[in-house]
């Protein structure tokens, strides 16, 4: 009679480079766990349940750490742990597996590129150097997942969930320098030009219906024909909205005005104060 | 025309003492387990750490395919069939429309292990192997040339005695040679294991069971770049570069015993149209 053990890795987010990820959940897995106890006397096995006894964990000889290598322009350029985007444009893979005691347990290298003996001496220096990093951290985050498992704060999930969602995209904030804002923006100011004048001259379609300004070419880039009367079916509705919601004043209306009856106001805008204005004559339409 | 040719280099330069030797790295529990080396420095099959297995090729073996090649390493045999470069078939779609596209399958024959095999292909094993020979012979054929094509290369073993994949390389390199494919290199596999700290190049089925590290490399003699890296077992980072020089020069020794096939093989195909 043996035990048998499963593990089960589940992939949450794909963003480059899972078997170094999968082998350190792994193993940290593997280390976490723990067995019901057992005693063995001739013939006789007796499995004592984990309110018997504690359960004890597994004996874990070594801990691999698998470290990814990408190549680049015919191993001109090296990149380690890549992500998902660097994964989908490089050339070849190289995936070195080592221990903390710088034993090298795999080498893989796949996807058809070409190395030189040198460079995969190079990467497992490289190798062995992130494995001691990582090692040191899986120590620790077992040690402290024990240390408060005892004292009875929380682990696991709990642990983390305050903080950060696990599956969540985590990115970190960039540092936005501000002091010179206030100075950067004076010297802005004091270099532009004025802006030119610009006069609001309304023109009143029909009572309700204004237009202000003739509206510009497009400046986007080329739009076809049915794309171009969108545009300025929009830029109408756009004029119009803007229209009904500023008071504004003009010149020109007290000097023209057309024999016209007041215009009934049949808008139910919310504004406190309705500016009906005189109709003009329509400039010529540019476009 | 079989090119026979045993491989003798001078022996290793740490001299082995008697007597004092680490208990053998065997099976556990198996009382008579050969030791990989032993005190006068000999391996299990008489050759010295650095030697290769006798290695017979031939070239050119089936009237039908555009190429083939059948090759002998020690005991184990490996028979590679090209087809090519050819119109896509099956999928047009997948067809790559700069370059060709290399298909390789490998399968072992139900007679080729100690216990007779169910599937001689379609397992985990023959799909992952067959990818590898894939990306190799990917990398080392010029397929520029063959925009829209495909070249498809069937490799199988006859007998497995360690070093499988080694001998298919060998064998597909020969007979894509065969099919007049162009190709940068030669493309030459070996392995490479190590008993106490002496590395060993080309090992066989036992030495491969024995547990110990093994190196798998596949190399372009003449550029000594790496078309295909493999590991398995536990290797001290201090001890992989005199590895890698082993199965380095055990690839460039055998590079050596190809040409001279392919050469050999070339006089007697023009003797053949002369007359």
């Amino acid at each position: 009679q043996v035990w048998q053990i499963r593990l089960d890795l589940h992939l949450l987010n794909h963003d480059g480079n899972i078997i170094d990820a999968a082998s350190i959940a792994g193993i940290v897995a593997l280390c976490h766990f723990r067995r019901p106890d057992v005693s063995v006397q001739g013939e006789e096995v007796t499995v004592y349940t984990p309110e018997e006894r504690d359960p004890v964990p597994l004996s874990i000889h070594h801990m691999p750490i698998c470290v990814s290598f990408a190549f680049f322009q015919q191993g001109t350029y090296l990149l380690v742990d890549p992500s998902e985007r660097e994964e989908s444009v490089m050339d070849g893979l190289l995936v070195i597996a080592m221990n903390k005691h710088r034993e090298i347990c795999t080498i893989q290298s796949s996807g058809g590129i070409m190395l030189v003996k040198d460079q995969v001496l190079r990467c497992s220096k490289i190798t062995a150097v992130k494995v001691a990093e990582i090692t040191e951290l899986i120590q620790k985050a077992l040690e402290n997942d024990q240390k408060v498992r005892k004292e009875g704060g929380k682990f696991g999930f709990a642990e983390s969930i305050p903080n950060q969602k696990i599956t969540a995209f985590k990115m970190e904030s960039a540092a936005v320098d501000t002091n010179n804002v206030e100075e950067q923006a004076e010297e802005i100011i004091t270099k532009a030009d004025p802006p030119s004048e610009v006069f609001a001259k309304p023109i009143l379609h029909t009572p309700g219906t204004a237009q202000i300004g003739e509206g510009m070419e497009n400046s986007w880039g080329d739009l076809e024909e049915s794309e171009k009367e969108e545009a300025v079916e929009e830029e109408g509705e756009s004029e119009v909205t803007a229209f009904e919601c500023e008071k504004i004043e003009t010149e020109d209306t007290s000097t023209m005005r057309e024999t016209k009856d007041e215009p009934i106001v049949l808008s139910d805008s919310e504004e406190e104060e309705v500016v009906i204005l005189e109709p003009q004559e329509l400039p010529k339409k540019t476009r | 025309m079989p090119g026979v040719v045993v491989l003798s280099l001078p022996p290793p330069p740490r001299a082995v003492h008697a007597g004092s030797r680490s208990p053998p790295r065997g099976r556990p529990g198996n009382m008579a387990a050969p030791e990989l080396l032993s005190d006068e420095g000999y391996r299990a099959d008489g050759r010295r750490p650095a030697e290769l297995r006798k290695v017979r090729a031939r070239m050119g073996v089936f009237a039908q395919a555009d190429g083939s090649a059948y090759i002998e390493q020690g005991n184990t045999k490996a028979l590679a069939v090209v087809y090519g470069p050819h119109e896509m078939r099956g999928s047009r779609s997948k067809a790559l429309p700069d370059r060709a596209l290399v298909n390789c399958q490998y399968s072992m024959a139900t007679f080729s292990t100690g216990e007779r095999r169910r599937r001689p292909h379609g397992d985990r094993q023959a799909g992952e192997l067959a990818l590898h020979l894939k990306q190799t012979f990917e990398a080392a054929i010029l397929t520029r040339l063959y925009p829209r094509s495909q070249i498809d290369i069937y490799v199988q073993i006859l007998q497995a005695d360690g070093g499988n994949y080694c001998a298919c390389v060998n064998a597909a390199t020969l007979a894509v040679m065969d099919a007049g494919i162009p190709m940068r290199d030669y493309v030459c596999a070996c392995s490479a294991g190590l008993a106490e700290d002496t590395p060993l190049a080309d090992l066989s089925s036992p030495e491969e069971a024995a547990g110990g590290p093994r190196l798998v490399l596949a190399l372009l003699p003449a550029s000594g770049q790496i078309a295909l890296l493999q590991l398995s077992a536990r290797l001290h980072q201090e001890r992989l570069e005199a590895a890698l020089e082993a199965a380095g020069q055990a690839c460039r020794a055998l590079h050596a015993v190809l040409d001279r096939v392919v050469r050999d093989r070339l006089r007697e195909v023009t003797a053949l149209l002369g007359d």
